[in-house]
């Protein structure tokens, strides 16, 4: 006896092959962001330390939030886009659209393996980083909703590069072009307070901010932004770009000709 | 009893390119049936639109009653389509796939017997484990056929299933089909080896820049064309008075249609008249691709 029913055992499926997917190569998929962030981490910190303060925290400390939720939405990104550029130039998305999965069945078996990838790689570069950091959590859940809301949000944002575009190079541009400069105009290495006026306007407008001052306020209490705002923000904005992925993936868009 | 496949009055544009121009066509349950035409023809954009991987521009198909498009699910789930490239995920070995496959469409644990059952059939036990990248051409082709009958469809559609296959794989991929066929499953599938149509199929339809051009049993289409085929070798040209019976030619190497094999007298008669000698000469059963042939090669 199983605990799935038949109706659920379609989108359960795909969901089980997207994990796979990520998680047979999780060397390059979960332990080489780690990496990454660890090596940002080191750099950053021993050149920074006790020079600056943020917020009335040391460097390194302030730091570690918004690398992880960085690696966490960049990762979130990766795995639903890369996926799907990867079968639609491969031709094996045809197996999936040959099923009766609806559009909202793939929808959120794609988004809820982006989810549980950005949320591993933040949970390994957080496990590494206590072992050398003395790192507080003054409110885990809110830690835990904003990884889960921002990696939500580029989930559903990677399924919308990867079902526009048609080649590996416009997916590279997608990333280095839209999804880098949002990463690292976000306020991770800086409080947007230290900007000039203009800046702080533009980093407003970004909603990778949001995500990393409220992750940040999780461990540390203090933010910019008061964090119910910030969660209502990205929770606004992961609605509104579903909605747009969800309207591409109901008319067929680039998938059903 | 419902029609397996109900297409009516299906087009296909493709901007300025009519890739199909109104398509009827209704295949019972139980049917062998045949899609044959030359490249470009449509018939994988008809098969395309059974599958729901593309939109008609206008027109309904149906697929064991259910609406393509209106009632997906259920379209869908009544059929297994075997795509005409070979495509394959690199990601998963060959069971993987199979269970992958069978779980979209609901299927759990119970329905592992069944997938082992076609790894079996289709000669890929030893191949279960192994990563589809590392199969060969024809392996894959196989794990192809294995992934469309994974959910049990009851209506089969295979797209050039045999295109790259070596003989000796293609009499077990039939013997196979059949054995679906016998079993109750609709069969439909396109190819180029006229004869694998011939033999296997009750029912044909040809198309030609996407029209069906001809739609008939087998066995009706071959009654239609003269019942013989004489190829000769001359010394010389083919004498004029016998041009009307020419099927193709190919410099000196003649194909005669004859609707009756004492034709032969008066054919020889005319080209020892014209003075021309006879070096080498065959008669031959007229087959299907003769049909093909003539149907495709009209204006
Ligand atoms: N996505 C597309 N965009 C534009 N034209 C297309 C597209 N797909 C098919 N066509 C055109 O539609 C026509 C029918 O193509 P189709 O693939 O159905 O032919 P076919 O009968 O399957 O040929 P083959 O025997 O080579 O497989 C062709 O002219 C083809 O170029
Ligand atoms: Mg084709």
């Amino acid at each position: 006896m199983s605990i799935i029913s038949a109706r659920m055992r379609g989108p359960w499926t795909l969901f089980k092959k997207e994990l796979l997917r990520f998680w047979r190569v999780s060397f390059q998929t979960v332990a080489a962001p780690v990496m990454t962030a660890l090596l940002y981490l080191l750099v950053f910190s021993h050149v920074l330390e006790g020079r600056v303060q943020v917020h009335g925290l040391n460097y390194t400390s302030f730091l570690i939030p918004g690398l992880i939720m960085m690696s966490v939405l960049q990762n979130a990104f990766a795995n639903s886009s890369s996926s799907l550029i990867q079968s639609k130039v491969m031709g094996n998305l045809v197996f999936v659209l040959l099923t009766p999965l609806s559009y909202l069945e793939f929808f959120l078996a794609f988004l809820l393996a982006s989810v549980v990838r950005g949320v591993a790689v933040g949970l390994g570069i957080y496990l590494v980083a206590i072992v050398f950091i003395d790192l507080p959590m003054a409110h885990p859940l809110l830690v835990l909703m904003f990884a889960v809301a921002g990696s939500a949000f580029l989930g559903a944002f990677g399924i919308i590069a990867g079902i526009w575009a048609d080649k590996f190079d416009q997916m590279a541009a997608f990333q280095n072009f839209i999804i880098m400069p949002l990463s690292f105009l976000s306020g991770v290495f800086y409080s947007i307070h230290s900007l000039p006026p203009f800046w702080q306007t533009v980093s407003h407008l970004n909603p990778f901010f949001y995500m990393i001052d409220g992750f940040r306020y999780g461990f540390f209490g203090v933010s910019d932004i008061s964090p119910l705002i910030s969660l209502s923000i990205v929770l606004g904005s992961f609605f509104a770009i579903s909605w747009l992925a969800l309207t591409m993936l109901k008319s067929g868009y680039k998938l059903r000709g | 009893m419902i029609p397996a496949i109900k297409i009516e009055q299906v087009q296909k544009h493709y901007g300025a390119l009519q890739a199909l121009k109104g398509i009827d066509l209704t295949i019972e349950q139980g049917e062998f049936f045949a899609l044959l035409g030359p490249n470009g023809a449509g018939k994988s954009t008809l098969i395309n639109l059974l599958a729901g991987l593309i939109k008609p521009t206008s027109g309904k198909l149906a697929v064991m009653g259910f609406d393509v498009q209106a009632d997906y699910r259920q379209a869908r789930h009544a059929l297994g389509v075997v795509p005409q490239e070979l495509v394959f995920d690199p990601f998963f070995n060959v069971r993987e796939m199979l269970r992958f496959q069978a779980g979209y469409f609901g299927r759990g644990p119970e329905n592992d017997e069944w997938v082992d059952e076609i790894i079996e059939c289709l000669g890929l036990a030893d191949k279960a484990h192994t990563n589809m990248r590392k199969l060969s051409g024809g392996m894959k082709r196989r794990a192809l056929i294995a992934q469309a009958l994974a959910h049990r469809p009851p209506v089969i559609v295979l797209d050039e299933p045999t295109a790259g296959v070596d003989v000796e794989l293609r009499q077990m991929l039939w013997e196979f089909i059949k054995r679906l066929n016998r079993d109750g499953h609709t069969v439909i599938l396109t190819t180029h080896y006229l004869e694998e149509a011939e033999t296997l199929c009750s029912r044909v339809a040809m198309m030609k820049q996407g029209q069906i051009i001809a739609l008939d049993t087998t066995a009706n289409l071959l009654k239609k064309i003269p019942g013989k085929n004489l190829r000769l070798k001359l010394s010389a040209a083919l004498p004029e008075s016998l041009r009307p019976l020419l099927r193709h030619e190919e410099a000196f190497e003649y194909m005669l249609a004859l609707t009756e094999v004492t034709q032969v007298e008066a054919v020889l008669a005319q080209i020892r008249q014209a003075a021309i000698a006879v070096e080498d000469m065959q008669l031959i059963e007229a087959d299907l691709e003769d049909v093909f042939v003539d149907l495709v090669s009209k204006p």
